[in-house]
């Protein structure tokens, strides 16, 4: 059952890539992009389950840290085409 | 109860499993970046959360199900923030919601509000 | 300092939770790894009621079970209009204002908003927030402020109204 999960789960992950393939704007791609990576963590997860390897949960755990984080960077880069502070013109403040 | 459990967790990880398949259908059908965030939204709410709810079921409770918990936490509290993140830099890069369902291209839609509003 | 305890409480429980070894030697590591991380929060004002809001925790709990039946409903919702054939979508922008007194309450109510689909807040400035609704129903169901009442009251006493002060 646990591998029934994880083909749907991966149908899931095709049909997300396919917008950030598509996607006419970057904040689509970045939106799908994101939405692959929570997939990856129950993914993760599921497969741990699937090998009997509880072990993996830790990953699944780290892995949720680092997609957050991730797509954070990206759409402040994205925003302010940097990575530091932003720069003193812009009025929407911080991310 | 063990057999009841089973099927607990089959249910929960079929309607995860489905939960998340209609939210990927609504990343591709929606039609601009605001509405697909409700897609992205359900999947990871109750798509996520469900398909861990019956994995959690499937231990019973142990240390894994705790990281499990962990895990839908830390999720629960993330999707949002990364949700208003980038729906502030899609403002700030000039991408106007289509409100109203009209199909109008994003640039043309300008600063109005539709619909009800409320101050 | 209920902060900065509590703070330590919950890294030490995090620590315990992810080793999954209890001998001396790493619960050892784990109180010294807690006292350094706390020290260093402390040193970057990090730990103040902002930032670990630990007087709200009680009545966050009771809030918590009424918000994921809400985003259950929300959901079923949503999905419904996804997989019709023709999308019954009405997306608007509406302005609405929360009530609560605190930025933090302001923070809990728009990721509330967010968290149930169909509603995400694309702007919060000064206590007036910027959402986004896919359908009329829940563009309707924010406006009936149900959600607004009840997380004004997670916030309750925070400057001295309602039952007792944090």
């Amino acid at each position: 059952m646990f591998a029934g999960a994880s083909a749907a789960i991966l149908v899931t992950m095709a049909l997300a890539l396919f917008r950030a393939i598509r996607g006419p704007t970057i904040y689509d791609r970045i939106l799908a992009v994101n939405a692959v990576g929570t997939l990856t963590v129950v993914l993760i997860a599921v497969h741990g389950f699937l090998a009997g390897r509880p072990a993996f949960l830790d990953i699944a755990l780290v892995y949720a840290l680092i997609n957050f984080i991730a797509t954070i960077a990206v759409t402040k880069y994205v925003k302010f085409s940097h990575l530091g502070h932003p720069s003193g013109e812009d009025e929407r403040g911080d991310v | 109860m063990a057999l009841l459990a089973d099927i607990a967790s089959w249910a929960c990880l079929i309607a995860g499993s489905l939960f998340a398949f209609i939210g990927a259908v609504g990343i591709i059908r929606l039609p601009d970046v605001f509405a697909r965030m409700h897609g992205a939204g359900i999947l990871d709410t109750l798509g996520m959360g469900l398909i861990l709810a019956g994995l959690m079921i499937h231990e019973g409770f142990t240390l894994v199900t705790v990281k499990l918990v962990l895990i839908v936490v830390f999720i629960f509290f993330a999707s949002p923030t990364t949700t208003h993140a980038l729906a502030r830099a899609a403002l700030n890069g000039g991408v106007e919601p289509v409100v109203d369902g009209k199909n109008a291209p994003a640039a043309e839609t300008s600063e109005r509000t539709g619909g009800p509003s409320k101050t | 300092m209920l902060q900065a305890l509590s703070l330590g409480a919950v890294l030490y429980g995090l620590w315990l939770l992810l080793s999954g070894h209890y001998q001396p030697l790493l619960l050892g590591l784990g109180v010294a790894s807690t006292v350094v991380v706390v020290l260093i929060a402390r040193r970057m004002d990090l730990i103040d009621r902002e930032g670990h809001p630990v007087h709200l925790s009680g009545r966050f709990l009771l809030y918590i079970p009424w918000l994921l039946w809400e985003i259950v409903k929300a959901n079923i919702d949503i999905a419904r209009v996804i997989v019709r054939p023709k999308m019954a979508i009405g997306p608007t922008v509406l302005r609405l204002k929360g009530t609560q007194k605190s930025e933090l309450g302001h923070v809990i109510y728009a990721n509330s908003i967010t968290l149930t689909p169909g509603t995400v807040t694309i702007g919060l400035e000064e206590g007036v927030l910027s959402v986004h609704a896919l359908t009329r129903e829940a563009a309707e169901g924010l406006i009936s402020g149900d959600m607004d009442r009840r997380v004004t009251a997670v916030e309750g006493a925070a400057d001295g109204r309602g039952e007792h002060g944090a």
